[in-house]
């Protein structure tokens, strides 16, 4: 198999954040501030993606914006002719600092359609820091993707979230199902909608997505563990893009760390090129050699590459096995199981009373 | 119908890969020759007539229901917006 050059930078410059998003993505063990990469290593590291083929760098993190060099950094891309995407929670975005940032794109999350609603998941006020964030956004003249991350507590208020995106200004919303990953793996069960909150949903994104059509894009990351289709994560493993980490740990994936047995270099300690195409981490679910059966043989395994490996080891504890939201994976009762939870959840509204608390992602 | 291309898409040449490449905002589109030039065509001012002269003027062969055909493909893939 050749192996293609990736395409996309996933910058986490920081794990440091102003929110603790019970939902966060990230992982449990935050890198510290002391163990992150300088400013001149995410320069070497900007360089060396770019001379490897990649075309897009997503700064992300944590915020990215508690990075200090953040306009250096991404004035590093801009030199590369990269484009560069912003990945914000939009705590710390004024007009000053936007105007220091030669990006291209900026992706701005919101957590909820009104203020104590995103309190309550984000554990942090930051309401007025939002509105705000977009506005500068707008006035700089950049396109602006406003993020929602959906999930059990707002998943109903589809219709006021699409309306704050308008507000906004936005030119695209993306409305994505949490992923159970890191914190909101932790969180599953608080976190996760009924069948019936996901149909609901599922009708009124697509009436939004018509009515919007030609003004505002509607995007939609449907729930894996419900639709039964695994995800193609990350376009493929290896195929497509990489992850650097705050410490500068290179991940086919921002999840990946979860993977017990998975390899992972530095880019202290290895050039990114050798990294990307020879290191064991990397070339350890490329293609489809690796797979076993129902993926081995399937039709879709081009498609899907057997979904995503982390879920596979969060579930069955193997990472090769195929993704256990795949209806053909002999493990789709242990995510059946986990559905029926939500049911139980919601039907006891103890579960669900204001006093009852997810685990915020850590303080920093 | 002037055919542009989605907020936030911009259309770039790459010379590390020498491929010409859709940005948007979340993912890169790896273009042929043909859509690249078809795409760099699309400013919402030009009509598709308009595109198919422009495309003729530079190259052979330029036939105006593959054009059509082409842009209708790229708005499947959200390349593209015909409206
Ligand atoms: C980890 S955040 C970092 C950037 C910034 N702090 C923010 O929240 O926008 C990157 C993106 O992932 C999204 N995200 C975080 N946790 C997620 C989850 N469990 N599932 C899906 N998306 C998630 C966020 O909404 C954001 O758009
Ligand atoms: S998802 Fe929330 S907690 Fe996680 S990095 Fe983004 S804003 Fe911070
Ligand atoms: S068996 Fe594997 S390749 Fe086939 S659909 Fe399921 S996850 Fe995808």
């Amino acid at each position: 198999m050749t192996v293609p050059a990736p395409l996309g930078l996933l910058a986490e410059l920081t794990h440091a954040c102003p929110l603790h998003c019970a939902y966060c993505s990230n992982p449990l063990e935050l890198v510290a501030r002391t163990d992150e990469l300088s400013t001149s290593d995410w320069l070497a590291v900007i360089a060396a993606a770019a001379a490897l083929g990649v075309a897009q760098v997503h700064l992300s993190g944590g915020e990215p914006l508690r990075r200090a060099d953040l306009p250096e950094i991404a004035a590093g891309c801009a030199d590369r002719g990269v484009y560069t995407n912003l990945i914000t929670s939009g705590v710390g975005l004024s007009a000053e600092r936007l105007a220091a940032l030669p990006v291209d794109h900026a992706q701005l999350s919101v957590q909820d359609a009104d203020p104590a609603g995103a309190a309550r998941i984000s554990g942090t006020r930051a309401w007025d820091h939002k509105l705000a964030a977009a506005r500068v956004v707008k006035a700089a003249g950049l396109p602006l993707t406003v993020n929602v991350v959906l999930h059990r507590h707002n998943i109903d208020r589809v219709d006021t979230l699409v309306a704050l995106a308008e507000r906004m200004g936005a030119d695209r919303l993306e409305l994505a199902h949490t992923q159970y990953y890191g914190w909101a793996q932790r969180n599953r069960s608080w976190l996760l909608p009924t069948a019936a909150q996901v149909r609901a949903a599922d009708a009124a994104v697509a009436g939004a997505a018509r009515r919007l059509a030609g003004r505002m894009e509607v995007l939609y990351v449907s729930p894996d563990l419900h639709t039964g289709t695994p995800k193609p994560c990350m376009g493929g493993w290896g195929r497509q893009q990489l992850t650097v980490a705050p410490n500068g740990d290179v991940l086919p994936c921002p999840v990946a760390r979860v993977l017990p047995d998975l390899p992972v270099d530095n880019v202290r300690d290895r050039p990114l090129p050798a990294i990307w195409y020879d290191s064991q981490g990397f070339n350890r679910f490329r293609g489809t050699d690796w797979m076993a059966p129902p993926c081995r043989g399937c039709p879709r395994r081009e498609v899907d590459f057997g979904g995503c490996r982390c879920q596979a080891y969060q579930f069955t504890g193997d990472a090769g096995a195929t993704d256990p939201v795949c209806r053909l994976s002999p493990h789709r009762p242990l995510v059946d199981a986990v559905l029926a939870t939500a049911v139980l959840a919601t039907a006891v509204p103890a579960v669900d009373a204001p006093d009852v608390a997810p685990e915020y992602r850590r303080r920093f | 119908m002037r055919p542009r291309l989605l907020a936030g898409a911009t259309l770039r040449w790459n010379a590390a890969r020498a491929q010409w490449l859709m940005m948007l905002p979340e993912s890169v589109v790896v273009l042929n020759e043909t859509a690249a030039a078809v795409l760099s065509l699309c400013d919402g001012e030009r009509t598709v007539t308009g595109i198919v002269t422009a495309l003729a003027a530079e190259y052979d062969g330029v036939h105006a229901a593959d054009v059509e055909q082409l842009l209708r493909d790229l708005a499947d893939q959200r390349l593209v917006e015909l409206s």
